[in-house]
């Protein structure tokens, strides 16, 4: 964690420098004002008090300085270290593999990047500014009292364990509570987010109610662990000043005897009595500082771990297939994505020409999906082989093998961004002619004009299109990218049969990728050159739409369901 | 400001317990841990010298004090424990009331806002809040409190000198709201990078995986890197700005602080006549003491400012607590167990009022007909449902239900009234029986297998690791095909008067979607509904099919009459068929 500092290093070094320097000035004062009154009251010299209170003033203008330089660099650094943690987390969250994503989720994150960083941010600030203030003045304060009376001031010495004790404890307290207040914070995250991205379901369910009390009672749980996160760190100070008020307490018996006997006088009683007045004084800020380091300590932990997170996937360096009759072929593939779970998809085989046009149907769970999610690696296979131009999808670099195969996902996604900004994430190269090209293709080119062409906006989730034409925009966007291969994941489930069949045939002509086409229609993979079957993982057939008719009683079932509803 | 006072205000009235308690708790506190001191001080003034130690008086003043500090204590952490307490309450009540905001807030504003942005207000900028307010009242009250009671010590010593003091303490509370002012337009800012980041990581991180299948990661974090640049200049100088007001009340307090000490020598030396008789050691108390007093101004303005920050943040949460609700007509009555006779009258409605889309649209339904809605992608179907179900109001025109326009009735028992299965599926992070039972709290375990098993979703989920009570992460871990199941399940569990659905089964298999096309046939038995579809065959035996094109109702009839048109219904249907 400390590597984010780079680039702030000095100024994170210099800002508690600064800090410092005004403090001592600050110890100058009452010397300055000590020599008004020997010299100049005591010679009547107006002009000598005049001079020293124009010192007083240059100091404060100097001290002044020093604390705005402490301030700005300690800002720059407090922000500038949270900024390269965001970018550092948002890196890491963006380069995890579909498992990692799956493990994390996106709510937990959120908090991540918010309120973890914010927390972070305000600690190191804080930290900064009081680092070297508070120490610096608690440990003057306790050599001056042993400079006047080493007899009375091992006080001091068995008050500050003390101290230390009590803040290892409460910080000891603190810190799992002020992560589970960041655990329930994740939590109230995501109750927020369902109920915005759900908001039509929560209403036609007339679920409102319900909502706001689960959410009422996540915040509680939330306020609860904040209570007593709080309570506990409110322990501190009270703490801190009954210690020191005891050694106070404490003083004025040892001292008093020691008086007494004659080994102190009155004046070094007062003395060493104002030290510990100065001791408790900064205590009570160093314990505000603990606390609020405490916190981002909490949340600091919870950032690092996301950032040691380690990618499960390593890609080989291959940025070219090899000479291959196939263009993709599955080799006795199973998958599971959990241990204990049964096979997604169990001992597949097949294998696909450059070109030609596969379709895979199978009922709902039978795995198609994440067959398919092998071939760009978003999974990776537990049993089993996927050869991609005749090699192993595992010895490609991951540009390479994301850019020849392009998937259409099942739930067609939209960003809150023109058309254009849509569209080039499938190629940031992709010229305005490639695009209309690719929206032409994707019986997308009135739609978009109908918004008002390729800058018109579109809402975050494409709220502003109809469903169809949310999934016409999604394939548009893959077949920017001109991918060699192109999965097509049951992706025109909202198009009507006249434009998805125009889509198809489109596809087809204009482009010359092999192309995937999971359907839950037969109609949609009957022209296919061959068609895959699954049932529950199994590949159970395999063949042409009239091969598999005679063949497969599954497929069979299948076609004649499409028919059988009529 | 005023407002957001005010409105800080009504949450803070519903915590005066606490407020009260803790109020008094630091007054009593601030009392005690200025007179402790004056106690000690008279201990050690017992200590004049050798063998001349009174130790009994310092017993005395011992148990004193010892006394005071275990109050003081105490009440310390009941004033800590108090504001607390009344923090993180008016914080959940913020949180709540926001949360009910979202349930009122017109779908409109839903789909026109980013999702992280309205997040980020529930949660960042109320935790902002939350900090301001705890700083706030902890050390503004104790501020104040000390302020009041040096003071009271000072006017008791020496009036002249004290009301000097109090007459120079306006400067620096002039310099703190100087800065304050600046520096509120710098926290706005910053929120609202804040915000914009928000948004824009809430969109990512939830469409991670898409970025990652675009190799998008480089574009993301170039994209990211803006606005997070954008961002860390902004805060920067936020931070910074408000961090100024420290040393420069500060340094107020020190040139103050240089005229009194030269004031006051000048007087003492008699080159000045302010003050007649001022001796040495008068002026140094008047000195010590005006140290004393300055010190909690200059906390107090590096509150104030921090607290602009708060302020900011406060706004934000109210900004989306003003937005304007969908709000139900005053005298609007319930709707009680409708028959279902559905009355579309010269409907018209626009997303966009430059881009008509419903225009004079016509329907009677009568109660318990089934109606198919069908036509090309983004003719305008959803928008049909959507004012069926008032998610969005007509325009123009009028929608009846039993002859009671919809718009007299509120809408949660109009909604309550129909089942709905959206061409989107939602599930959320909870169990699968939870995710069924979510228009029902209250079903029975049987209920929601019953259902289950009345979708065929049943076997599915018998297969999950933990079954009914298996936890759906995140919207992942199943199929999409799966997810609707679900979906449809909810529908199931109702048993609504009226339907709705919205190509409720289009990424289910056509095996699974006949056996549910039964189900669903049982289930619509002598109810009014209404079925998007796209594959027509599913369709057929409805008793009204409406055929939509561009906004417009172009066919009504059944599937027969339809097809013996040979109009725009028999082009869609065959299109289906090769
Ligand atoms: N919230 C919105 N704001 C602006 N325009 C919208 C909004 N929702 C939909 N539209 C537009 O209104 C038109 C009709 O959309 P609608 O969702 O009703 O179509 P649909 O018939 O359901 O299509 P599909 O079969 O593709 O789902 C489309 O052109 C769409 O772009
Ligand atoms: N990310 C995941 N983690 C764990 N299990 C999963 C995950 N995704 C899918 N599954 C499970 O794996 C099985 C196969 O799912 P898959 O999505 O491949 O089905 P599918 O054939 O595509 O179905 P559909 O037609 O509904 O899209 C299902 O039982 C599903 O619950
Ligand atoms: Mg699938």
């Amino acid at each position: 964690m400390l590597s984010y500092f780079k680039g702030y290093r000095l100024q994170a070094f210099l800002a508690p420098l600064f800090k410092l320097s005004e403090a001592l000035l600050e110890l100058l004062v009452p010397l300055v004002v000590a020599d008004i009154i020997d010299r100049g009251v005591a010679d009547h010299d107006t002009r000598y008090i005049l001079w020293r209170a124009a010192l007083l003033v240059g100091i404060a203008v100097v001290g002044f300085g020093f604390a705005v330089t402490a301030q700005w660099f300690s800002a720059k650094t407090a922000v500038g270290y949270s900024a390269k943690l965001k970018s550092a987390l948002f890196g890491t969250v963006m380069g995890l593999s579909y498992r990692q994503m799956d493990e994390v989720g996106v709510s937990r994150m959120l908090t991540r990047m918010g309120s973890d960083a914010m927390q972070v941010q305000n600690g190191i600030n804080m930290f900064l500014r009081l680092l070297l203030r508070s120490p610096f003045v608690v440990f003057g304060a306790l050599v001056m009292a042993l400079i006047v009376d080493p007899g009375t001031a091992w006080l001091l010495a068995v008050v500050i364990p003390v101290l230390s004790v009590i803040v290892a404890g409460v910080i000891v307290g603190c810190l799992p509570r002020y992560r589970s207040v960041q655990q329930n914070l994740d939590e109230v995250t995501r109750l927020a987010s369902e109920n915005l991205s759900g908001a039509r379901v929560v209403r036609a369910f007339a679920g409102e109610e319900e909502e706001k009390r689960k959410f009422d009672r996540q915040n509680r749980l939330l306020m609860f662990t904040q209570k007593v996160a709080g309570h506990i760190g409110a322990l501190l100070n009270p703490l801190t000043y009954l210690v020191v008020n005891g050694g106070i307490i404490a003083l004025l018996w040892v001292g008093g005897l020691r008086v007494d006997h004659g080994e102190l006088t009155q004046g070094q009683t007062v003395a060493i009595y104002n030290y510990m007045a100065t001791i408790l004084v900064e205590l009570v800020k160093l314990a505000n500082l603990i606390l609020t380091v405490t916190r981002a300590v909490a949340s600091a932990r919870r950032i690092s771990e996301v950032l040691a997170v380690e990618p499960d996937q390593t890609f080989g360096t291959a940025t070219q297939g090899v000479e291959s009759p196939f263009a993709i072929r599955y080799e006795g593939v199973s998958l599971r994505y959990s241990e204990g779970a049964a096979d997604a998809v169990s001992d597949v085989s097949f294998e696909v020409m450059r070109g030609e046009t596969v379709g895979i149907v199978g009922s709902t769970g039978s795995g198609k999906t994440s067959l398919l999610s092998l071939l760009p690696r978003f999974y990776d296979p537990t049993e089993g082989k996927v050869l991609l131009d005749g090699l192993d999808v595992k010895e490609y670099d991951k540009e390479t093998l994301r850019r020849k195969v392009h998937v259409v996902g099942q739930q067609a996604v939209v960003f809150a961004d023109t058309v254009r900004g849509n569209l080039l994430w499938g190629n940031p190269a992709a010229s305005d002619e490639e695009l209309w090209q690719a929206l032409r293709i994707a019986q997308a080119e009135d739609v978009v004009l109908a918004k008002g062409g390729l800058d018109a906006f579109l809402e975050e989730g494409g709220r502003n299109l109809s469903g169809g034409q949310r999934q016409r925009l999604s394939i548009a966007r893959a077949l920017v990218g001109k991918p060699s291969v192109l999965i097509l994941d049951d992706s025109s489930s909202a198009l009507d049969n006249a434009t998805d069949k125009a889509l198809r045939e489109a596809i087809k002509e204009g482009t010359d990728c092999t192309l995937l086409i999971i359907s839950q229609r037969s109609t949609g993979v009957k022209g296919a050159d061959k068609i895959l079957v699954l049932d529950d993982g199994l590949a159970v057939g395999w063949g042409t739409h009239d091969e598999l008719l005679s063949s497969c009683a599954v497929y069979r079932e299948i076609y004649q369901a499409t028919g059988g509803v009529r | 400001m005023k407002g957001t006072l005010r409105f800080l205000g009504r949450y803070i009235a519903k915590v005066k317990l606490p407020l009260a308690l803790g109020v008094l708790t630091t007054l009593v506190s601030v009392g005690l841990t200025l007179y402790t001191p004056v106690l000690f001080g008279r201990a050690i003034d017992e200590m004049v010298g050798v063998g001349q130690v009174d130790f009994g008086v310092i017993a005395t003043l011992s148990w004193q004090t010892a006394v005071m500090i275990a109050v003081n204590v105490l009440c310390q952490w009941v004033s800590g424990v108090c504001f607390n307490n009344l923090t993180f309450r008016i914080t959940k009540d913020m949180r709540v009331d926001m949360m009910a905001k979202l349930m009122r807030l017109p779908l409109s504003y839903l789909d026109t806002h980013r999702q992280g942005e309205t997040l980020g207000r529930i949660t960042s900028d109320v935790e902002t809040v939350a900090d301001g307010l705890l700083m706030g009242f902890s050390q503004l009250v104790s501020g104040v409190a000390t302020i009041l009671a040096t003071l009271v010590f000072m006017f008791v010593i020496n009036w002249l000198i004290a009301l000097a003091v109090v007459v120079l303490t306006p400067l620096s509370l002039f310099v703190a709201r100087f800065i304050a002012r600046r520096i509120h337009s710098g926290f706005a800012r910053q929120a609202e990078t804040r915000a914009k980041q928000t948004g824009y990581v809430n969109e990512m991180f939830t469409h991670q995986k898409t970025v990652g299948a675009y190799l998008g990661e480089a574009r993301a974090a170039k994209e990211f890197e803006e606005i997070n640049g954008e961002w860390e200049k902004v805060a920067t100088k936020a931070v910074f700005y408000s961090s100024l007001t420290n040393p420069s009340t500060r340094l107020v307090n020190a040139i103050v602080y240089a005229a009194v000490a030269a004031l006051g020598a000048l007087s003492v030396t008699g080159t000045l006549s302010l003050a007649e008789g001022l001796t040495v050691g008068g002026m140094s108390i008047m000195l010590s003491y005006a140290n004393q007093y300055t010190k909690p101004f200059n906390e107090i303005s590096g509150v104030i400012t921090e607290l602009q920050n708060a302020f900011v943040c406060c706004d934000r949460v109210r900004e989306l607590l003003d937005a304007a609700e969908e709000t139900d007509e005053p005298n609007a009555t319930r709707l009680v167990s409708p028959r279902g006779d559905i009355d579309v009258k010269d409907v018209s409605f626009a997303y966009d009022p430059h881009r008509p889309l419903i225009e004079h649209l016509d329907l009677r339904v009568k109660a318990g007909e089934r109606v198919a809605i069908v036509g090309p992608t983004g003719c305008g179907k959803t928008t049909l449902i959507n004012l069926l179900m008032r998610f969005y109001d007509v325009d123009k025109g009028e929608i009846d239900v039993d002859g009671k326009d919809i718009r007299t009735l509120t809408r949660p028992s109009l909604r309550y009234h129909y089942g709905m299965v959206l061409q989107e599926t939602w599930i959320r992070h909870a169990t699968v029986a939870d995710n069924i039972a979510i228009g029902k709290p209250d079903a029975t375990r049987e209920e929601i297998e019953q259902a289950a098993k009345e979708v065929y979703a049943d076997s599915f989920i018998r297969r999950l690791p933990q079954g009914y009570d298996t936890v759906i992460e995140d919207d992942g871990s199943l199929s999409v095909g799966q997810k609707q199941l679900l979906c449809i399940a909810r529908v199931m569990l109702i048993k609504p008067p009226m339907l709705i659905l919205d190509e409720a089964t289009s990424s289910i298999d056509t095996r699974t979607e006949i056996k549910i096309q039964k189900a669903f046939g049982t289930l619509m038995q002598g109810k009014t509904s209404f079925v998007v579809a796209h594959r027509l065959q599913t369709v057929m035996d409805a008793d009204v099919i409406l055929v939509m094109k561009d906004g417009h109702v172009v066919e009504t009839g059944t599937h027969d009459a339809l097809m013996a048109q040979r109009g725009f219904y028999f082009t869609l249907f065959n299109s289906g068929l090769n």
